[in-house]
């Protein structure tokens, strides 16, 4: 995020656009609503499902899946025909706004209506709602990110932000909310095949050098392979060994059967886990690690505020933290590493990592401090951009809508969208062990609308079969109108309905994200 | 005018336009007792715990609701006041089942703490409990409105703090009670189990149902930390008695970003720690094709080091790569780049963060 939880509480509108923020993100859900309910700021949802904040919105926007883009610029084309733009700011701040006129001129309502389905006059009132406040917000999640587009998605909605002025100030920003508790700290810490910690790129001979002399060893300029991308290589057997710590391909990447094939493939596969998951089932050596209760550390948050977890219990049986594992191989392997405590490696990554070099344990103690922190007396970082973009000029980018990669046709006619529900979390490891979450939600249902139930002769309750040209999976039907006609909706937190058997592959060329939002499948009764 | 003086018990004291008398009284460490009032939410004085004598007042006023005005003079310790408070409170201990006995908030009760302050033996009216039937549909919330005091802190919880809007009154007089629309239980109800009214009630009228019988409030040793689900990183305290998690609770006094809420996997999603599931020894599967079996961590260990040193001399680091998580913590992932970078020689590293 750019800016703060706090801040979306204190914020005149809210713009929250492919995110059910209520079941994914309910803590942050409840200041939505408390911001709209008790505050009177206004509500815009962007969303082709009826998500609980629709009930909130003051406007409510229900694009087909995969539209993004051209929503967007329509909303940019209406607000610069209507001069409702910031235009100091865009002149002061920001540059390539003539590129992106010119593209979203041709964006106007009613072409955007035949591609997105939003009512043209439904279009200006929204442009005009979210240009009129003073300070806005824009919210996003998965919803927006998870298509061929994703990258696409992500820098319109910065477009508008910008447009507006409402990047570096109080109550503003882009702000994705991230869906692990601390996937923003395993990409700050260089959890990725192109940057070392602190997004330092692996290219550039400056920064890896300074890691070189840290670390005392040569590391490779090339950037490495992505998740899809291993999992591809794999399969042709160019990777040959795979290391696993705390994930499950196996449920939550794109087209299962090709991840299990790659899999499979491999000479010699390590899992470390605190359960024995679909992947680990596969592993020539698994390895049992302590869960968050049973270690010390911290999590970074999405407002990248930087928190302690703290020991409870002790791990059960032998299990041991994954840093301890981590320092055991390295040993074995000619690079000792020898640490006394998580809080050691943190004054470590202090050392290399500018945006929290002015992290400590005994900082955090009380309150987590969001990065940029950058010295032992930086107050952290609320929100970014201040000022001036880290660029220096912030970057419009014009940018034309592209069709999903795979829609509905003849044989496969509707479209599958999946996420989450409230109740259970990613592949369902944890939640699904656990009684209460369980008693509510304990089993996937496949969220279908009554027409397109009727035209295939469903019941509500009734087992169905849906096939995509990866794979099929059966689960009850449950016959609603959240998401629109044309569109059906599943979660894949159950192993037995793993919707990722039949998912597209098909990557965002930038965010080498999979497009989970939209592919096209076919359903029948079972 | 940007203060307004008065005297509370004889001090002279400062506020501010629009605080209550009870603001001003916490601020300068006078203690009124309170029962309804919730920082943060509407005041009600639904209670009349909270009564103080001010002077020239026809009657006692709620210091919750009262807003201050220059020149008050307010006496929160009058016998007039005490008598009062001790109505009320006897009158809520009989129209109650309060059995401290097998209460789950036994120590940990405002009701208990205000009849002990108040020095009250024995309410002077007989015990007539309503005989609501307890609710037990659930596995995570137990309702016994039998211990409510109709306080109404779980009806503002539920819809000024979480905004769920599930709860309110129904019913009047004696008959009046809590609930969900159509006086249906939560599990039938629009209810999200975030467990905000548990945190939120002052007597064990609302308990968390796992943790019952499973330790007292002054066993449970409370470590606070970050949850593990998603990324809003809820600052959580797990309550832990013999070395087992024996419920989550929120604690507003760690301020942003959750400000003591949570929701129903941060509270009731915990259950896989103790697990019986959980991996618990190294396993190695000695030959493709066959069974895991169990393996000491040098075995282990070893085995990977050699494997990975095999792998790299027979094919380059790049033959090798690794996945780093979401889950674990930016220690682990620290070091887990470093091992595939220093020690591996490769910068095939990822996670799922874009799953």
């Amino acid at each position: 995020m750019t800016n703060s939880i706090e801040e979306i509480e204190h914020t005149e509108m809210i713009l929250a656009i492919g995110t059910n923020t209520t079941e994914n993100h309910p803590v942050i859900g409840a200041k939505v609503k408390r911001a709209v309910r008790q505050r009177g700021a206004k509500l815009l949802v962007i969303d082709p499902r009826e998500i609980a904040l629709t009930k909130y919105a003051d406007l409510w926007l229900r694009q087909k899946p995969g539209t993004d883009v051209a929503v967007l610029n329509g909303l940019m084309n209406v607000i610069i025909a209507e001069k409702l733009y910031a235009a100091d700011y865009v002149k002061d701040r920001t540059e390539g706004f003539e590129a992106l006129k010119k593209v979203v001129e041709n964006y106007t309502p009613t072409y955007v209506e035949g591609i997105t389905g939003i009512p043209a006059d439904d279009l200006k009132k929204a442009a005009r709602l979210y240009a009129g406040a003073g300070r806005a917000s824009i919210l996003y999640a998965m919803g927006l990110t998870q298509h061929i587009t994703g990258t696409d998605n992500v820098k319109s909605v910065a477009n508008l932000a910008m447009l507006c002025g409402n990047i570096g100030i109080e109550g503003g920003g882009v702000n994705p909310l991230r869906g692990q508790n601390n996937v923003q700290g395993a990409c700050d810490m260089g959890g990725l095949p192109v940057s070392l910690p602190a997004y330092q790129p692996v290219a550039n001979d400056e920064a890896r050098g300074r890691f070189e002399k840290a670390w005392g060893v040569t590391l490779p300029p090339r950037p490495g392979l992505t998740v899809v991308e291993i999992m591809n290589a794999a399969h042709k057997g160019d990777v040959r060994g795979l290391y696993i710590m705390g994930e499950n391909p196996m449920l939550s990447d794109p087209d299962l059967a090709h991840v299990e094939a790659a899999l499979k493939h491999l000479d010699f596969l390590v899992v470390q886990d605190i359960f024995l998951n679909e992947t680990a089932q596969l592993a020539d050596v698994v390895l049992p690690s302590a869960a968050f209760a049973e270690k010390d550390g911290t999590f970074t948050n999405t407002e990248r505020r930087v928190q302690r977890i703290r020991k409870a219990v002790s791990p059960p049986g032998q299990a041991r933290t994954d840093w301890e594992i981590i320092a055991g191989i390295a040993s074995r392997m000619g690079y000792p590493m020898s640490y006394r405590d998580a809080e050691e490696i943190m004054a470590e990554i202090a050392r290399v990592t500018p945006s929290y070099a002015g992290i400590t344990y005994e900082r955090i103690e009380r309150e987590g401090l969001q990065w940029p922190c950058p010295t032992l007396d930086h107050p952290g970082t609320r929100f970014l951009h201040k000022e001036k973009f880290s660029r220096g000029l912030g970057l419009f980018h014009a940018i034309e809508y592209i069709p999903p990669a795979e829609l509905p046709d003849r044989e496969y006619p509707l479209i599958l969208s999946t996420g989450r529900v409230l109740y259970h979390y990613h592949t369902g490891t944890m939640t699904r062990l656990a009684e209460g979450p369980s008693e509510r939600c304990p089993e996937s249902l496949i969220e279908i609308h009554p027409e397109d139930a009727r035209a295939y002769g469903i019941a509500d309750g009734q087992k169905v079969r849906v096939a995509s040209r990866r794979g099929q999976v059966e689960a009850k039907a449950q016959v609603t109108e959240k998401s629109p006609a044309g569109t059906i909706f599943m979660n894949f937190h159950f192993r037995e309905v793993a919707v990722n058997l039949l998912t597209n592959a098909a990557l965002d060329p930038i965010g080498k994200i999979p497009e989970y939002k939209v592919c096209a499948v076919k359903v029948e009764a079972a | 005018m940007s203060s307004v003086p008065l005297n509370i018990d004889g001090r002279d004291l400062i506020g501010k336009p629009g605080q209550t008398i009870l603001e001003v009284a916490r601020e300068n460490g006078i203690f009124i007792p309170t029962l309804c009032h919730y920082t943060g939410t509407t005041n009600v004085g639904a209670c009349r715990v909270c009564v103080v004598e001010v002077e020239n007042a026809r009657s006692l006023v709620a210091s919750c609701c009262m807003p201050i005005s220059p020149g008050m003079v307010v006496r929160t310790d009058t016998p007039k006041v005490r008598a009062s408070q001790r109505m009320i409170v006897e009158l809520l201990w009989s129209s109650g089942d309060h059995n401290c006995l097998t209460c789950e908030q036994n120590g940990a009760c405002e009701l208990q703490d205000l009849v002990y302050w108040l020095k009250i033996d024995h309410p002077r009216f007989a015990i007539q409990p309503p005989g609501h039937p307890v609710e037990t549909t659930n596995t995570m919330i137990q309702r016994d409105l039998n211990k409510c005091v109709l306080c109404g802190r779980c009806i503002r919880a539920c819809n000024e703090i979480q905004v769920n809007e599930v709860l309110d009154f129904s019913m009047r007089g004696s008959h009046a009670k809590v609930g969900p629309a159509f006086d249906a239980d939560y599990i039938d109800s629009e209810c999200v189990f975030c467990g905000e009214c548990v945190n939120v009630c002052p007597t064990g009228a609302i308990t968390f149902k796992q943790a019952r019988f499973s330790g007292r409030p002054w066993d449970m040793k409370k470590v606070r930390t970050t949850c593990a689900y998603c990324g809003v990183g809820c600052q959580i305290e797990l309550n832990v008695h013999d070395g087992r998690v024996i419920k989550v609770t929120g604690n507003r006094e760690f301020g942003q970003p959750n400000q003591g809420s949570l929701c129903v996997k941060g509270r009731f999603g915990m259950d896989f720690i103790h697990h019986p599931s959980r991996l618990t020894v190294p396993l190695i599967r000695k030959k493709k094709g066959g069974e895991l079996t169990e393996a000491t961590w040098d075995e282990a260990l070893d085995l990977i080091a050699k494997k990975f040193k095999a792998l790299k001399k027979q094919h380059g680091p790049d033959s090798i790569a690794g996945l780093c998580s979401a889950r674990c913590t930016n220690e682990e992932n620290y070091l887990f780049q470093k091992f595939m970078r220093a020690v591996v020689g490769t910068n095939s590293v990822d996670h799922c963060a874009r799953l």
